[in-house]
């Protein structure tokens, strides 16, 4: 909701792009009384086509809902439109990714819990001390993206195989945080810079000890910067499919990422419950875009820094 | 919102804090004034300490999950390591027999021309759509933002799921593309997208650009936003309007921004595994095969490990050369 606000108020002094120039007269106009008049039709018509485009868009997400929706079985024909909503692959899709699922998810939550863990520290130290070889650190994480997953995991595998970590969640939970610690400490970082340096010091003086001072008032402050960060890394984490396909060999741990591989690898005759497994996992990607936007909007606001 | 007044108020509480302290300790800060130099130099060691050890875990993390496995796969891409290595610890060095071998192979240039195809056709895709659209969203009206930020929706999902979904809708026999087309009468036997050899790259690349526009569309936005209105005013009034106005004002402002956005793309599009092994698998025979899958497949189905290192490596030395371009890109978006 917050992101609609700020979006609208900040269009509100007649942005329109390329088209800017040319409405010179329009902008006249955009001040209070064109807000009492409302949007005009040509408003409205842009609105339908962003509508339109949208459309295209998510298409293939109302496939994947549609055809989860279908009756089990050889589905040859899906109908345009779920009519009589069927929830047989659902139940297929529980009973068989149900445990998968929850493995994800304690991978995810750990993941983030040692995220946040590591990169919080690290953003502070950063942002605030300032210490001699930050900017080495910073280069060396805009160089980790560089990395491809591949020669993480090749890498990886031989060094698990030898501590005996493959097939183990904690393994999975290290390895997938490589997916958002860099960019937690990017994001995190980003925002302390903000934070006055005043306060802190005052804490300081006040004869809190570092530990205290990060935990009782740098974390406190930060706290949607943290609350961005763990959602990104949660997002991340649930959808990682390279590690969860290198690192596991056996069923004991098994991520619905891999899962759903598993599903479509072969031939594919049920498509209803793989497109409700689907459904299920996008569940975290859909619920951060409706409930969390306007970490989204700071998420992906600050990626462009990045 | 809510941030910054949580900052002003906290601000605002600690300076009534540090007033309160300075009447209160005064002498106590001389006293710390006039300490002897030595135990100050001691102290101030002290503190760099500790400001280190909040470093430490992220630092120690970035070197085992990052460090370690780039000096690993170099290592290994000069062994014969293969399953038995997992057994003996034996790993014969072999010079550069793994990049000969890897490098000579026929499979290696059907890769290299399917990364190369790969990557272009992504960004070139996604960049074009998504500028379009940053564009278009720049003009006000009703619902711009939620519509703009449903957008985002492609990119969160797993890439799995996304590959899972496009599998069904571009199925040869019942997919809904195929359907579509038939009720048009575009086409009216199933096209083979997934399934063919001269159209199953061509899908994967499409798929790929749908998941990119997002990304592309979001930051662009962000860039164009930038852009001050006294520009337009000013084009304006010199008769700079519409497309002249896009070229000569839009554009030059939006180099920058551009340039990142390419070279995070291509750097980002390079590595692309989960897309492809799940929508073909690299089939058919090959034709959808890229350097960062053929690398997966030595590893991890031939387990020869010290070759899939060593085609990692190619894959890193060509990232690189875009890590160099990406970086000098930046420092030049800095300086302007």
């Amino acid at each position: 909701m917050t992101t609609t606000k700020i979006t609208v108020r900040r269009s509100a002094p007649g942005r329109s792009g390329t088209g800017r120039a040319r409405k010179g007269s329009a902008r006249k106009g955009s001040g209070p009384e064109r807000a009492a008049n409302g949007p005009g039709r040509k408003q409205w018509g842009y609105t339908v086509l962003a509508i339109f485009f949208l459309a295209i868009m998510l298409f293939p997400v109302y496939w994947m809902i549609n055809a989860s929706l279908q009756p089990n079985g050889t589905t040859l024909e899906t109908s345009w439109l779920p009519l009589k909503p069927d929830f047989s692959g659902y139940a297929t899709a529980i009973s068989e990714q149900g445990g998968n699922l929850v493995t994800s998810l304690v991978i995810s939550l750990g993941s983030v819990v040692l995220s946040l863990a590591i990169a919080a520290p690290a953003a502070y130290a950063l942002a605030y001390f300032k210490v001699k070889g930050a900017g080495v650190v910073l280069f060396a994480i805009l160089i980790s993206q560089m990395i491809p997953g591949i020669v993480v995991a090749n890498a990886l595998y031989t060094a698990y195989n030898d501590l005996g970590l493959l097939n183990s969640i904690p393994g999975l939970i290290l390895a997938d945080s490589a997916h958002g610690i860099p960019f937690a400490i990017l994001i995190i970082r980003a925002f302390m810079n903000g934070m006055p340096a005043s306060v802190i010091e005052a804490a300081r003086v006040d004869g809190a000890g570092h530990l205290r001072a990060f935990w009782s008032i740098v974390v406190p402050l930060s706290r949607n910067s943290l609350i961005t960060a763990g959602l990104f890394t949660f997002l991340f984490t649930w959808s990682d499919f390279l590690f969860a396909l290198t690192l596991t060999t056996t069923e004991a741990v098994r991520p619905v990422t891999l899962g759903i591989f598993q599903y479509i690898g072969a031939y594919v005759n049920d498509w209803s419950s793989v497109m409700a497994t689907a459904v299920l996992a996008s569940i975290p990607a859909i619920i951060l875009l409706v409930a969390a936007q306007k970490y989204i909007a700071a998420g992906t606001a600050s990626g462009a820094v990045k | 919102m809510s941030l910054t007044t949580d900052l002003s108020q906290a601000k605002s509480r600690a300076n009534q804090r540090a007033k309160a302290r300075a009447k209160s300790g005064s002498d106590n800060a001389q006293a710390r004034e006039t300490s002897p130099s030595p135990r100050r130099r001691s102290r101030k060691r002290r503190e760099r300490l500790f400001q280190w050890l909040f470093l430490v875990p992220a630092v120690t993390y970035m070197a085992l999950l990052f460090g370690y496995p780039v000096v690993k796969n170099i290592v290994m891409s000069f062994q014969d390591y293969t399953t038995a290595t997992f057994f003996t610890g034996e790993a014969p060095w072999v010079g550069l027999a793994n990049y000969a071998k890897v490098l000579s192979s026929s499979l290696f240039s059907t890769s290299l021309v399917n990364t190369a195809l790969f990557t272009l056709g992504s960004i070139l895709g996604q960049f074009v759509i998504g500028l379009a659209l940053a564009i278009f969203f720049q003009r006000k009206f009703p619902l711009n933002g939620i519509l703009r930020s449903l957008l985002l929706l492609p990119w969160l999902l797993p890439l799995i799921v996304s590959s899972a979904v496009w599998r069904w809708i571009l199925d040869k026999d019942s997919g809904a593309l195929n359907r579509f087309l038939g009720e048009l009468h575009i086409v009216n036997t199933g096209v083979p997208w997934l399934t063919s050899t001269s159209l199953a790259l061509i899908a994967v690349v499409g798929v790929n650009i749908w998941i990119g526009i997002p990304f592309n569309l979001t930051i662009l936005y962000g860039g164009l936003q930038e852009i001050p209105d006294e520009l337009y005013e000013a084009g304006s009034l010199d008769g700079a309007t519409g497309w002249k106005a896009f070229r000569h004002i839009t554009w030059p402002m939006l180099r920058p921004v551009v340039s990142v956005v390419l070279v995070l793309g291509v750097v980002y599009t390079l590595k692309v595994l989960d897309i492809i092994l799940g929508l073909t698998n690299g089939g058919p025979a090959n034709s959808t095969q890229t350097i960062a899958t053929q690398s997966y497949d030595l590893s991890f189905h031939e387990f020869k490990f010290g070759e899939g290192a060593a085609l990692g490596n190619v894959l890193v030395v060509i990232s690189l050369v875009f890590a160099v371009l990406y970086l000098r890109a930046s420092r030049r978006s800095v300086d302007e």
